[in-house]
């Protein structure tokens, strides 16, 4: 008793001090947070204050920037395309992705460990080895230019990521309710759409976060494979017209902070999610 | 679960048919739930890598017909391509800058977060924003921050402060270092959330036994903290080796490999031999080259396992 009394005041003042953390954690987030500020700082200036003060806070709010970014940057366009693209790759890589999951989680499928040794090499392989052989496939099949043809493409780059994870989650149901449902009858696909979908959706969204970040982000292979402007993503557009806009930086920001917004409040929301999936993700590929 | 053994009870005809259930619901439907997606990538991913070692040995323009010329494509990135060779060096270059500065960034940003508990989920979501931006957003966001009239470098050389009147993406010397800045903004809030993650699973009793050891920070950092983190911090180093021979985004879409290809790496020259100069077969040995450093990486951190590196 009087030893913890004499130790507790004593470990309490060679606790170090927080001060000198919160004082580089401040310095990192002005450098993580500080461009963002004056992109959207500068989203709200009108030309002539943007030449006299190109980084501070806006001295007089103008929102002209945002209907004229939309217009020029044909976002009514490329929203569509990047949401057809998002959609399309979370869609079939969620139902694909899950039944091959299901099927390496729950149905001892044969010749299980083969498959997962496969999607561990095609997850590594370079973008770059194979980009070239598929752009001319692609170019025979008519696929290029095509949203079709670019959503194949993002599923099966997404694909090993989403089946890692997803079996990693169905591993751990337990089996008892799946068996309930095969004694009483069920088929296995009704298992799987009916028990093990509406178990593991945690598992889902997930993967559908990540994903969807993925592919609304995703610059090479938009590049390479859609060429026509009425095809561009979001992305691919962006950077046509900065390029064409380049000293034009009120619509340039504008345009920036009409991408970023929606990505942003889905990562607020899910932030935890987002963060978790992301870093297993980074440590299973 | 199901047993595969037969039931004796039935008749020859019915266990015939049950075998044959019992085979399909076994062995077939679990390959049924399989095929979608390893058609779509077996024509996606590994029938074009395939291919692409075919390629490799011919003149293939992209267009029409592939002649066979064996090894010529290598002869010539060995020989005679001097851009292959800048190019490599360039991304051995990414290589060193992306294993020091954003580690230790990381390592910096995670170990003072880690012990901190008010505004702990703030900064972690914070800094990691940047990671969730795309690349042609950050890219331009810096492009106009660094531009020399008016971005952060204008407004230092308003004030006077010398070697600030440089335009850093348009010199030789200074581009490539820049753009790897630039990646590296939107990277290492990332790399710090992995090393976060590893620190709050190191248990509390190791830093209070280091500190009634009279362990100052430095040594609580050294002792306690990497040796806890170790797992985490080997896999990123082995990814960052990976990741330096496939990067492109950022370069592509800053210089295009220029100033007079200052910055250009292995995966530039593939997309313009590819689609600008279109000597596809080229374009495919070069391609071919990069996976073959990145299996050397892989390789060298399987050997060091073997020999017995707790890696």
């Amino acid at each position: 008793m009087i030893a913890a009394a004499r130790t507790t005041p004593q470990r309490k003042r060679r606790e170090p001090s927080k001060i000198p953390n919160y004082l580089i954690l401040s310095l990192l987030l002005i450098f993580a947070i500080g461009p963002l500020l004056i992109l959207v700082f500068n989203s709200l200036k009108d030309r002539a204050e943007l030449g006299n003060n190109p980084l501070g806070f806006p001295s007089s709010i103008t929102w002209e920037n945002y209907p004229r970014a939309w217009d020029v940057g044909n976002f009514s366009t490329t929203t569509v395309n990047s949401a057809i693209l998002v959609a399309g790759t979370v869609v079939a890589v969620l139902l694909f992705g899950g039944m091959a999951a299901y099927s390496l989680a729950k149905l001892d499928l044969p010749g299980g460990n083969g498959l997962m040794l496969y999607l561990l090499v095609a997850s590594s392989l370079p973008i770059h080895l194979f980009l070239v052989p598929l752009f001319f496939l692609w170019r025979q099949l008519g696929l290029v230019n095509n949203l079709f043809g670019l959503t194949l493409i993002y599923i099966a780059i997404n694909a090993p990521l989403a089946i890692f994870l997803l079996r990693s989650y169905m591993v751990q149901l337990p089996r008892d309710f799946e068996d309930a449902a095969r004694v009483d009858g069920a088929s296995e696909w009704q298992v799987f759409t009916n028990v093990v979908i509406p178990l593991s959706w945690p598992g889902f969204l997930t993967v559908g976060l990540v994903v969807s970040l993925a592919v609304w982000n995703e610059f090479l292979l938009a590049t390479v494979f859609l060429t026509d402007q009425d095809k561009f993503t979001i992305v691919t557009s962006y950077q046509n017209f900065t390029t064409q806009f380049s000293r034009d930086w009120g619509l340039t920001s504008a345009a920036a902070v009409m991408m970023i917004a929606p990505i942003l409040i889905i990562f607020l929301v899910f932030q935890r999610r987002f963060v978790d999936g992301l870093t297993q993700g980074g440590m299973k590929t | 679960m199901q047993t595969t053994t037969t039931p004796a009870y039935l008749s020859r005809e019915r266990q015939v048919s049950w075998r044959k259930r019992a085979f399909f619901r076994k062995k077939v439907v679990p390959w049924l739930f399989v095929l979608p997606i390893l058609t779509i990538n077996v024509v996606v991913v590994l029938g074009p890598a395939l291919s692409a070692g075919y390629y490799a040995l011919t003149d293939w323009s992209g267009i029409g017909s592939a002649n066979f010329i064996g090894l010529d494509n290598f002869r010539r990135i060995i020989t005679e391509d001097s851009s292959y060779r800048g190019a490599f060096v360039n991304n051995l270059l990414w290589l060193c800058m992306f294993l020091t500065v954003p580690i230790a960034m990381a390592l910096v940003g995670a170990s003072v977060l880690a012990p901190v508990r008010r505004g702990a989920l703030f900064f972690r979501m914070t800094l990691f924003v940047p990671y969730v931006l795309p690349s042609v957003i950050v890219a331009n966001l810096w492009r106009s921050l660094l531009d020399p009239d008016r971005g952060i470098i204008g407004w230092l050389n308003d004030r006077g402060v010398p070697g600030t009147d440089i335009a850093l993406l348009g010199r030789q010397s200074t581009v490539l270092p820049t753009i790897a800045f630039i990646d590296n903004w939107h990277w290492w809030g990332f790399l710090m959330v992995l090393f976060l993650a590893a620190m709050q699973n190191i248990p509390p009793d190791l830093y209070e036994a280091a500190r009634l050891d009279g362990a100052n920070r430095w040594n609580e950092f050294r002792d306690v903290t990497l040796p806890g983190i170790r797992p985490v911090l080997v896999f990123m180093i082995l990814m960052t080796g990976i990741w330096s021979f496939l990067t492109f985004d950022y370069i592509w879409i800053l210089t295009q490999g220029g100033p007079a290809g200052a910055s250009e790496v292995l995966s530039i020259l593939v997309y313009k031999n590819a689609f600008q100069t279109f000597q596809a077969g080229y374009a495919s040995a070069i391609g071919l080259t990069m996976s073959f450093f990145v299996g050397i990486i892989i390789c060298i951190f399987i050997v060091l396992r073997r020999r017995g590196w707790e890696i």
